[in-house]
């Protein structure tokens, strides 16, 4: 339980199924911010206090975890190793992964409880083989992108009770209940980064690493600009990128691949994003994995539109995804999440992209 | 004791006496009583007298029962207003009168009320603490005292050494420390918050200069205690206003707490001989059943049975490659309820500072579990720990190999 309403809520209806739950705070920040500034950020002491002011209305017991140690590795550190080797890591899938759907679901297990149940939005269908994971109801809040990377194992273990709710509902639900924090802001962005700033943040991880400066090219290879980190830099992002000189046909630059070794930010037009190819590495598979070549929708980014594509799982384990029409600004680091229809097949780290 | 509490579902204990007790049944009757009347101690009227009256004769029970003068009785809001009144209070008068008094002697197992003050004269007031090292059963040795002040005698404002820890119940040996510091003409004082009720607490006899004493560790209610301020002890005040109990402490008298405070105090001490040997026996069957049926696990403090040696009513173990919050939530879902025993913030866990104090080092001192008895303690107690913590300790154990960082096959 985080403090906020979504986690609140999913808690409230377990109670409601009959199930015997104990709500969970997960303390993931070694030094937590006494309070919370708008919708950034997370652990504060206030969230614990929200958290356990629900749990305390739905009379269940409430204790706080602390995993700031293994957050801190398994999830702030790669994103750092991400961005300094030139990719765009999702922290979020990470936590899922590593934390909330395997270090707290193991030692929830391990204690004798039999599920982790979640405020995400995504729905558990049952199924002959096992629960599938499928998408929310309500598309704007959908979360099971992130939730990509979870093996069928760990599906088994889960529990999404606001699926098949609409946001907006579940806020009245809240309120209904009388949960205190129903009016609460939605979380966004990198809970870790409160201030938002991402590329400040990275500069203070990554100060010791020295002049990290580099060029600016073009993809014909012309020196148009330099930067002071290539770390801060993100395929498909336009802002930023203080080049001096225009480009000869006016239009608008876009950062095209990142290359941590040679320091080197490669630019060009909105065409020159296009991609047709992803190469997935490190696949997971919330089921069975795929034989031969499947026809299905991915999905290469949070938020982004679903692609109908042809997937196809290689001999070296990598994932081959050839897209039907273009992806725009698809940034290695990022997951490429297999659906059918709405059901989630599995995911890959996106490698490569053409 | 040994009279079931009728509140409490069969098959469920409570063993967490010493975060807060019961009321006593005379406290209750005799706070309930004042809760209905009106006056301020401080009116000249006759409803102000009458309150006032309430107050004084509270005041004569406390001072009788704990072997002080009534003028010597400062009522607080408690143990940690009592902590704080004495700790700041001695220090800005001692170095007020002499400004080289900026030492503070304080033994590392303090409970935080104590360490906090102490902590905070250091960053804002300029104060040196000293921490006072403990041997392995978590106690001063006299000898730490005498060393820590004859480095600078004159430097000293006050030592302030607890009677019996909160934790893992180790007594420690006062009267030695008070004959020591007297020597040099340095004011002890003394938490004694887990000690009255439980063990003989004398004022006068024991020579100490200022002692805490708080009313819901001894079946009185939350929210009331003393300090105890020997006569010839100058104390600045921290709470300012109507000039209160002579001046040291302002704010109007809860005379409805302070008479069920009172009540409470004449009950437990009166009782406390008879109280502390069913403690003492009760503590040892459990003691010995734990270590029966959980072979790995540790007793924490003083093994000793007797009233310099350990708390009559506390049972301290570290359960070796658990954790403790998982232990705690185990036992409490099957009813049974205790203690860590370390200090939380925001719920987090974290290794107590009595037992890094002690020498324990981190993991061992984050897998461990307070059982503390009072007066509605009883066999059948022991008897829902033991049924159900043999279990949890296996649960815990699965728990720690995964908290770890490793995997169960």
């Amino acid at each position: 339980m985080s403090g906020g309403v979504d986690s609140a809520v999913a808690a409230a209806r377990a109670v409601d199924a009959g199930h015997d739950v104990t709500g969970v705070h997960l303390a993931l920040s070694k030094a937590p911010q006494a309070h919370r500034d708008g919708a950034r950020g997370c652990c504060t002491l206030e969230d614990a206090n929200d958290a356990r002011r629900a749990a305390d209305v739905l009379g269940i017991p409430f204790y706080v975890w602390d995993l700031a140690e293994r957050f801190a590795e398994a999830v702030v550190q790669d994103f750092v190793d991400e961005y300094s080797a030139g990719r765009t890591p999702n922290p979020c899938l990470r936590c899922n992964e590593s934390i909330k759907f395997a270090a707290v679901l193991d030692k929830a297990l391990a204690l004798g409880f039999d599920a982790v149940c979640t405020g995400h939005y995504a729905q558990l269908v049952d199924a002959p083989g096992g629960p599938e994971l499928h998408r929310a109801v309500d598309p704007g809040k959908d979360q099971s992108y992130v939730l990509g990377v979870l093996s069928a194992e760990q599906v088994a273990h889960a529990m999404f009770p606001l699926g098949d709710t609409m946001k907006t509902q579940v806020r009245v639900e809240a309120a209904r209940r009388g949960l205190a924090l129903a009016e609460k802001p939605d979380s966004h962005d990198v809970c870790f980064i409160p201030d938002g700033d991402t590329a400040g943040f990275l500069h203070r991880q990554l100060a010791d690493l020295g002049d990290a400066g580099g060029d600016i090219v073009d993809s014909a290879g012309v020196t148009v600009g330099s930067h002071d980190g290539a770390f801060a830099f993100t395929v498909g992002q336009r802002r930023g990128l203080r080049i001096g000189t225009p480009a000869a046909d006016g239009r608008p630059r876009y950062v095209l691949d990142v290359s941590p070794v040679t320091r080197t930010v490669t630019v060009g037009s909105v065409d020159e994003l296009d991609v047709r190819r992803v190469v997935g590495v490190k696949p997971r598979w919330c089921g069975p994995a795929p034989v031969g070549p499947i026809e299905c929708l991915v999905q290469l980014r949070a938020h982004g539109e679903p692609v109908p594509a042809v997937v196809r799982l290689r001999a070296d384990d990598c994932l081959d995804v050839e897209l039907h029409a273009p992806a725009r600004g698809i940034a290695p680091g990022q997951a490429v999440v297999v659906y059918a229809g709405t059901r989630v097949v599995g995911s890959a780290t996106i490698d490569s992209t053409r | 004791m040994h009279t079931a509490d009728p509140t409490r579902p069969s098959g469920t204990a409570y063993l967490d006496h010493a975060a807060t007790t019961p009321m006593l049944p005379e406290a209750v009757e005799a706070m309930t009583r004042q809760l209905v009347q009106v006056g301020n101690a401080s009116s000249l009227h006759r409803a102000g007298r009458a309150a006032r009256r309430v107050v004084e004769e509270s005041r004569e029970t406390v001072a009788h029962a704990l072997g002080a003068r009534p003028s010597e009785v400062v009522f607080t809001s408690g143990g940690t207003e009592a902590d704080n009144l004495a700790v700041k209070g001695i220090f800005w008068s001692r170095r007020a009168a002499d400004p080289r008094r900026v030492r503070i002697l304080a033994s590392a197992v303090e409970h935080h009320a104590v360490l906090d003050c102490v902590d905070w004269l250091a960053r804002h007031d300029g104060a040196e603490p000293v921490f006072l090292d403990v041997d392995v059963l978590g106690r001063v040795r006299p000898e730490t005292v005498r060393a820590a002040i004859e480095a600078a005698p004159e430097s000293v404002a006050l030592v302030t050494v607890m009677w019996a820890n909160n934790e893992v119940g180790t007594v420690q040996p006062v009267a030695e420390i008070v004959a020591i510091a007297h020597a040099y003409g340095i004011p002890v004082h003394c938490d004694a918050v887990q000690a009255v009720g439980q063990l003989p607490v004398d004022f006068a006899a024991s020579g100490l200069d200022a002692l805490s004493v708080s009313g819901h560790k001894l079946g009185g209610p939350i929210g009331v205690g003393a300090l105890l301020v020997a006569r010839d002890l100058a104390l600045t005040p921290v709470l300012h206003g109507g000039g209160q109990e002579r001046d040291l402490r302002s704010g109007t008298l809860d005379t409805p707490a302070i008479a069920g405070f009172a009540a409470a105090v004449r009950h437990a001490v009166d009782a406390q001989p008879e109280h502390a040997s069913q403690l003492v026996e009760l503590r040892e069957d459990l003691i010995q059943r734990v270590l029966h049926d959980v072979p790995d696990a540790v007793l924490n403090g003083d093994p000793g049975v007797g009233a310099d040696e350990r708390l009559p009513g506390n049972a301290h173990f570290a359960f070796p490659g658990c954790e403790g919050d998982a232990l705690l939530m185990l036992l409490d879902a099957r009813g049974v309820e205790c203690s860590t025993g370390s200090a939380c913030t925001a719920g987090v866990a974290r290794p107590s500072h009595v037992l890094l104090a002690m020498g324990s080092h981190d993991e061992r001192a984050r897998g461990t579990l307070r059982f503390s008895l009072g007066h509605t303690s009883t066999e059948a107690d022991v008897e829902a720990l033991l049924a159900v913590l043999p279990g949890a300790v296996v649960r815990a154990k699965r728990a720690g190999v995964v908290s770890a960082g490793g995997r169960l096959s």
